[in-house]
């Protein structure tokens, strides 16, 4: 892939040209992980601003998805996964042993990079969150709000009752945000979410996800810098080092990555040169 | 390009032993077909010497079953009520520990632990049902007696049932262990995502979503159940009596054709023929389980 500067440039423009580490909401602190022994990430210290996108780009294994699961202890999951250091969310370490994993799930959504929805009703999906934290309203009301949140709504609203498996690729990924954002969580994880998908659905969610920033944080790991350019105000550059063990070698406001990187091997990164 | 005379030889060789060896397996292929039409043609032929004698209705809806007395009715209710007894205990049985050990083994277990586990569960499945019927009657009787039921009968369905639950554990373990480990981690890991719980996702998205597998594996293993015949024989008892009670002495079908065909009634008679009769029952019912089972397969198997 060759990128154009210019044609970034112009992306970039109206975003924000710093990171405002008093808007951070999640921070990490040392952040190592492990499998079995053997390091993926290492020393990752990044601040996540509030209502914003961050973008996490690089090149394959350097780590980008290690990273964002572990913002949700999604890691915890791997056998054989340790985590070191601290993810600071709104201040508190969700690791501390006082910390219930799974309520941070609920706080802290994620949308993966194939649509997953369950063999359900697509109004189970949405309502899948709601139910098992024990939601006391109206659950049909949220399921509504989340679907219209997710530009869905009006491609579904007479079919709710069938299988979310008739639904296509692209609308099976919103359904997956949709079901996300029923459970109301403050930020959102998406791990390449238009990977699966066709131009027009990527563009879909793109559209979507620039709407949702305005009441949520959004952390998005992508192959695509093009997609980065258009969708993120920060982004994070993750280069695996001469051991492959992956390193956060620039955060910056995507304005400054794309225009003017303070390291090399990011400009290379975003001209093709590597990766 | 020309081939020489030996290349062509082995050419025409080659394919006539090829032609040869499709045939002899249509053969092999034909000869199980051959044995079933065989088997089908016998069950009805002897089955239809046996309705010229007896109604169906009466057979069906009897509940009187003296075949082997002077006084002869023909009620089949008995026998389908003590295999409906033992086999239903068998399924009670299977189906709670085989699913528990499944849900373990699939979502629970270490690679380690399982690795050890379900060869054991296997070697269950090899035991011969004849050590099975001793079983029943020398040790869970006998337990059953101690500790619960006083009362209960030397010959019993309940012990013979339980027994025959054992044995079916590996089949209902194994096949809805491989229906829950064929759920994508996908599915598992999106019900996380949104603040599940391990309990909630194991009964809320993977038993849902391996329902169908699971189901079928009950099935097959009440079918299995049913035609059992040896446990049954050894442990339930011969006593065509109409009951619910477990703790009865009870007679199966299959136990009533074992009775019959080891037994020396000679060929002709009508109690010889009701054993084809009660096969042919028994064929019907074991049909008509695969049936149900296909059919939910079919309605709620995971579309993707």
């Amino acid at each position: 892939m060759n990128v154009e500067l210019g044609d970034l440039e112009l992306l970039a423009e109206e975003k924000p040209t710093h990171v405002e580490e008093e808007r951070t909401i999640i921070r990490t602190v040392n952040l190592a992980v492990s499998y079995n022994g053997r390091y993926a990430i290492k020393d990752i210290n990044i601040s996540i601003p509030k209502n914003s996108i961050t973008a996490i780009i690089g090149p394959s294994g350097c780590g980008k998805t290690t990273l964002l699961r572990c913002l949700n202890r999604m890691n915890d999951l791997i056998r054989g996964a340790r985590v070191e250091g601290k993810v600071l969310f709104n201040g508190k370490n969700i690791y501390d042993s006082d910390v219930d994993s799974y309520y941070i799930r609920s706080r802290i959504g994620m949308v993966f990079q194939k649509p997953n929805p369950f063999p359900k009703s697509i109004f189970e999906n949405v309502a899948f969150g709601l139910k098992i934290n024990g939601y006391k309203g109206d659950v049909a009301k949220r399921v509504e709000e989340a679907l219209k949140l997710a530009a869905l709504w009006d491609e579904v609203k007479d079919r709710l009752n069938h299988s979310a498996y008739e639904l296509s690729g692209g609308q099976q990924q919103r359904l997956c945000i949709a079901r996300a954002l029923a459970v109301e969580p403050e930020v959102l994880l998406m791990d390449e979410p238009a990977a699966s998908l066709d131009p027009v659905s990527t563009a879909r969610i793109e559209e979507l996800m620039i709407q949702l920033k305005e009441r949520y944080t959004i952390v998005i790991v992508t192959h695509n810098m093009q997609q980065a350019a258009r969708v993120s105000d920060y982004t994070a550059v993750m280069m695996p080092d001469e051991h492959g063990v992956g390193r956060l070698i620039e955060f910056s406001s995507t304005r400054e990555i794309f225009t003017n990187p303070r390291e090399r091997r990011t400009e290379d990164y975003i001209r093709g040169r590597i990766g | 390009m020309e081939m020489d005379g030996s290349r062509e030889d082995s050419f025409i060789t080659t394919r006539l032993s090829e032609k040869l060896v499709g045939l002899g397996l249509l053969g092999t292929a034909l000869l199980t077909i051959a044995a079933l039409i065989v088997i089908m043609a016998t069950l009805i032929v002897e089955s239809a010497s046996f309705f010229r004698e007896v109604s169906p209705l009466e057979f069906i809806f009897g509940t009187e079953w003296t075949a082997l007395f002077a006084d002869k009715k023909f009620g089949a209710v008995p026998l389908l009520v003590g295999t409906l007894l033992t086999s239903g205990v068998a399924i009670g049985l299977s189906a709670t520990v085989g699913l528990g050990s499944a849900i373990y083994l699939s979502e629970y277990a270490s690679p380690r632990v399982r690795a050890v586990i379900k060869p054991v569960l296997e070697i269950l499945a090899g035991i011969p049902t004849v050590v099975y019927g001793y079983f029943a009657i020398y040790t869970i009787t006998p337990l059953l007696k101690s500790s619960l039921f006083p009362d209960i009968s030397f010959y019993n369905a309940l012990a013979a049932g339980l027994a025959m639950g054992v044995m079916i554990i590996p089949t209902v373990a194994s096949l809805s262990e491989d229906a829950l480990y064929a759920v994508p981690e996908t599915l598992r890991h999106a019900a996380y995502s949104l603040g599940a719980r391990k309990i909630q996702v194991i009964f809320k998205v993977v038993v849902p979503a391996a329902l169908s597998g699971i189901i079928a594996s009950f099935i097959l293993g009440l079918a299995r159940a049913v035609g059992e015949t040896m446990i049954v024989a050894i442990a339930a008892g011969f006593r065509p009596i109409l009951t619910l009670n477990p703790l009865e002495a009870v007679q199966t079908m299959t136990a009533y054709i074992a009775q019959v065909s080891t037994g020396d009634a000679p060929h002709g008679t009508i109690e010889y023929q009701s054993i084809f009769a009660v096969g042919l029952y028994l064929f019907f019912m074991v049909m008509l389980l695969n049936l149900v089972g296909n059919l939910v397969v079919r309605k709620w198997g995971i579309k993707t």
